[in-house]
C-alpha cells in the first residue's frame, strides 16, 4: 500500500464508450484514462448517471452490443488489450485472473444453484480442479470471507444467505482464482452500515493477506476516504479530478469536488443552518459533449467553459504525488490556470 | 385549517405509546397462522409540534412501519397513537377521513410514488378534490402557488412525472404533501433515492417549508450524517424497539446504547486522515428475524458487552439520569447504562 510500483499493472487509456439508445446516442465514457500499480486501491467516485459503471463494464467488454459501443480506447493488461480480444479469449480473464464483484448480491447470484456449485464454477473452469479439489477449496474461501460453518452451508442456495452473507459469498467467487486485480462496482451500497463495515473491514483485511490492485466504484465520499490511496472522481462521463486520497479531501481543486464536499452535512460552518447545495441538475448525456461538463453549474465557469473541454492535467506546485484536475480555472485565485 | 405557529412551541403534537404493529404469517393450505412478523414491538414517544424527530436504524428495523402506522396506513395491533390529543388509535371511515389531511406522508422513492399517467396538476390537485377543498381557477390557482413554494416552475404543471429528474419528482412529491396544508408530515427517506449533489437542495427545502408553515416532521432515514444535520432529537431503533431517544447533540456526543456506539462507528466519515485512525466497533453477525426476536434484549445476539441479565429479561425503557444536557430527556432500553 502507498508504495507503488513503477510498471503498472493496468493501463487504460483514452476509452470511449457510447450507448445508442431510443433518444439518440448517450455519452456514457468521454476519454477516461487510469493506471494501476500492483496492490493499489483506486476509488472512482461519482454519482448516478457519471459513468463509473459504464467505464468498469467496457474494461471487460461486459456491456451488451448492441446498445452500447466502444468507440475508442485500450486496456492494457499483461500485454494484452483486453478490448481487441475475442469473447471467447477474454473468457480466461473475467473471473481468472480479474475478479468482478456487482452491486447487488440478490441479482448476481443464481437463485436455482447453491452457492457451493457458484464458487466451485470458476475453480473448474479456470483452474481445472476436480470436484473434491474445487469444494476444498470453495469451504476455505467461505472461511476466509467470514462465513461461519462454511462446510455445512455449501449446499445452500442464496435466499438463504442474508445480505451482508451473500455479498460475502460474491467476493468468495471474485477472490476464488486469485485474481489479480478485482473491480468492485459499489459492492456496499446495497448493505446496511454495520454490514458495510464488515465488509469493508474484510476487504482491509483481504488486502493485507493478498496484496491485490483494486477498483473501487463508490459514490459515498465516506467509504472512499477509509479504503482508497488514491481517488477519482467522476462527472457527466469524464474523470474531472484524480488525487492521492488525503489531498483529495484535503485540498480539492476541482470545482465539483469542492462542491460536493461541501453538501456534505457536517462540512458546513458551526451555526449555519443550511446545507450548501449544487443548484441545477447533472448534465444531460445524449447532448455531445464539447464543453466542460459541470461548467452550467459551476460557481467559477467563464467563457472557454462553455467553449471547450478542458484535459485532465498535472495542477502546479502540488505536494501530492498525483493531482490532476479537468478544469480551466484554478479555484482559489479564480483566474484562468497556465 | 389556520397556519400552525412558526416558532417552536413545545407542546405535544403526537404521543405514540406501546405501538405495536405484527404482520401475521399464514402456511399450509388452511392459511393458518402460525405465527406474526413483530415489525414494530412497543414503541412509546412523542413529537412536539414545530420539531423534527430522526428515526434512524438499519433496513428492516421497523422504522417505515412505525411511520406508516403512525398515519394509520395500517390497522394497528395494539397501543395508543394520540394527534392533537385525539386518540386516532382506533378510528375508523370517516372519522380517520377526516384527520388524514392534517396528516401527509413523503415517499421515498419518487419514481414510485407519482403516478405516471398523471400530471404533474392533477397529482398535487388530486387530495384537493378528494377533500373536495377547492375546484376550477381556485385549484389551478393553488397547484401554481404548490409548485412555487417548492422552487419549480408553475408552467411544469401540465408536464408528466417522466420529465423529471428525481430531484424535482421528490420537489412534487413534497408539493402533494403541502396541498392539505398539514401539521404533521412522515418523511419516509425522502433522500435516499437521490444523489448527493440533490439531497442537499431536497434537505434545504423541506427546512425552509417547515420554517415558514410550521411543520412537524418525523423524519426517517438511515443517513446519519444528514439525520445530525436536520433532527432536534432521534430516536434509534432496533428490531421493531426504540433503543436510544435523546437530543441530537446529547445522542452523537454521549451515545449510551451499544447498538448506537456501533451504529455510530460504523458509519464512514468522510475525511482520510479521521477514518485511518478511527476505532471501530465492527459488529459480529447479522439482525435476527422479527418474526423469532432472541428473548431478553433484542440486540443481545450481536452486543459486544451484553451480560447474562441481558440474555434473560427485557430491559425496560427508562429515562437516563445526568445527561450532559442536565435535563432527563434521554432515554434508553438497556441495562447496563447509567
Amino acid at each position: 500500500m502507498g508504495i507503488a510500483a513503477l510498471v503498472p499493472v493496468w493501463t487504460v487509456k483514452n476509452l470511449k464508450t457510447v450507448l445508442h439508445t431510443q433518444d439518440g446516442v448517450v455519452h456514457a465514457v468521454n476519454g477516461i484514462s487510469f493506471e494501476l500499480s500492483e496492490g493499489e486501491l483506486l476509488a472512482v467516485v461519482g454519482e448516478s448517471g457519471s459513468g463509473k459503471s459504464v467505464t468498469m463494464m467496457s474494461l471487460l467488454q461486459l456491456l451488451p452490443t448492441p446498445p452500447a459501443e466502444i468507440i475508442s480506447g485500450s486496456v492494457y493488461f499483461e500485454g494484452k488489450n483486453l478490448l481487441e480480444l475475442s469473447t471467447a479469449d477474454i473468457r480466461h480473464f473475467r473471473g481468472a485472473k480479474i475478479g468482478f464483484i456487482f452491486q447487488d448480491p440478490m441479482t448476481s447470484l443464481n437463485p436455482v444453484f447453491s452457492v457451493g456449485f457458484q464458487i466451485m464454477e470458476p475453480l473448474r473452469e479456470h483452474l481445472g480442479m476436480s470436484k473434491k479439489q474445487a469444494r476444498q477449496r470453495a469451504v476455505e474461501l467461505l472461511e476466509l470471507v467470514g462465513i461461519p460453518s462454511a462446510g455445512d452451508r455449501l449446499n445452500d442456495f442464496p435466499h438463504q444467505f442474508s445480505g451482508g452473507m451473500r455479498q460475502r459469498v460474491v467476493i468468495a467467487i471474485a477472490l476464488s482464482c486469485d485474481p489479480k486485480v478485482l473491480i468492485a462496482d459499489e459492492p456496499t451500497t446495497a448493505l446496511d452500515v454495520t454490514v458495510q463495515a464488515q465488509i469493508l473491514e474484510l476487504v482491509r483485511d483481504l488486502r493485507q493477506k493478498l496484496g491485490m490492485t483494486i477498483i473501487w466504484i463508490t459514490h459515498d465520499l465516506g467509504v472512499a476516504a477509509g479504503i482508497a490511496d488514491r481517488v477519482m472522481v467522476m462527472y457527466g462521463g469524464f474523470a474531472v479530478e484524480h488525487a492521492d486520497v488525503k489531498e483529495i479531501f484535503k485540498n480539492p481543486r476541482h470545482p465539483y469536488t469542492s462542491a460536493l464536499l461541501e453538501t456534505l452535512p457536517g462540512h458546513e460552518s458551526e451555526g449555519a443552518e443550511r446545507l450548501r447545495s449544487i443548484d441545477g441538475q447533472p448534465p444531460d448525456l445524449v447532448i455531445k459533449p464539447v464543453s466542460c461538463p459541470f461548467a452550467p453549474r459551476c460557481a467559477y465557469a467563464q467563457d472557454i467553459c462553455r467553449r471547450e473541454n478542458p484535459k485532465l492535467t498535472s495542477i502546479e506546485n502540488s505536494d501530492a504525488d498525483i493531482h490532476e484536475i479537468a478544469c480551466w480555472v484554478d479555484i482559489e485565485s479564480g483566474s484562468l490556470r497556465k | 385549517m389556520t397556519a400552525v405557529p412558526s416558532q417552536f412551541t413545545g407542546d405535544t403534537l403526537v404521543k405514540v405509546k406501546n405501538l405495536q404493529m405484527h404482520f401475521p404469517i399464514y402456511k399450509g393450505i388452511f392459511r393458518r397462522k402460525i405465527g406474526a412478523v413483530k415489525a414494530v414491538d412497543g414503541l412509546t414517544f412523542d413529537i412536539k409540534r414545530g420539531e423534527t424527530l430522526g428515526l434512524v436504524g438499519e433496513s428492516g428495523c421497523g422504522k417505515s412501519t412505525c411511520g406508516r402506522a403512525l398515519l394509520r396506513l395500517y390497522e394497528i395491533t395494539g397501543g395508543q397513537i394520540t394527534f392533537e390529543g385525539r386518540d386516532i388509535a382506533d378510528l375508523s371511515g370517516e372519522e380517520l377521513r377526516n384527520i388524514r389531511p392534517r396528516m401527509q406522508m413523503i415517499f421515498q422513492d419518487p419514481q414510485a410514488s407519482l403516478n405516471p399517467r398523471m400530471t404533474v396538476g392533477s397529482i398535487i390537485s388530486e387530495p384537493l378534490d378528494e377533500h373536495q377543498i377547492a375546484s376550477g381557477e381556485e385549484k389551478q390557482a393553488r397547484v401554481r402557488e404548490l409548485l412555487e413554494s417548492v422552487g419549480m416552475n408553475p408552467d411544469f404543471a401540465n408536464r408528466y412525472p417522466h420529465e423529471f429528474s428525481g430531484g424535482q419528482r421528490q420537489r412534487i412529491g413534497i408539493a402533494r404533501a403541502l396541498a392539505l396544508e398539514p401539521d404533521f408530515i412522515v418523511c419516509d427517506e425522502p433522500i435516499a433515492a437521490l444523489d448527493v449533489s440533490i439531497q442537499a437542495q431536497v434537505v434545504n427545502l423541506l427546512q425552509d417549508l417547515q420554517k415558514k408553515l410550521g411543520l412537524t416532521y418525523l423524519f426517517i432515514s438511515h443517513d446519519l450524517g444528514m439525520i445530525r444535520h436536520i433532527a432536534d432529537r432521534v430516536a434509534v431503533m432496533y428490531l421493531g424497539k426504540i433503543v436510544e431517544l435523546a437530543p441530537v447533540n446529547e445522542l452523537f456526543t454521549n451515545p449510551q446504547h451499544p447498538y448506537t456506539k456501533a451504529l455510530f462507528s460504523a458509519v464512514p466519515v468522510p475525511d482520510p486522515e479521521i477514518e485511518s485512525k478511527r476505532e471501530r466497533v465492527i459488529l459480529e453477525g447479522d439482525v435476527p428475524s422479527p418474526a423469532n426476536p432472541p428473548k431478553g434484549c433484542r440486540f443481545c445476539t450481536r452486543c459486544p458487552v451484553a451480560i447474562e441479565k441481558c440474555f434473560d429479561s427485557e430491559p425496560e425503557w427508562r429515562e437516563l439520569g445526568g445527561s450532559k444536557n442536565g435535563d432527563n430527556s434521554h432515554q434508553i432500553a438497556c441495562h447496563l447504562a447509567d
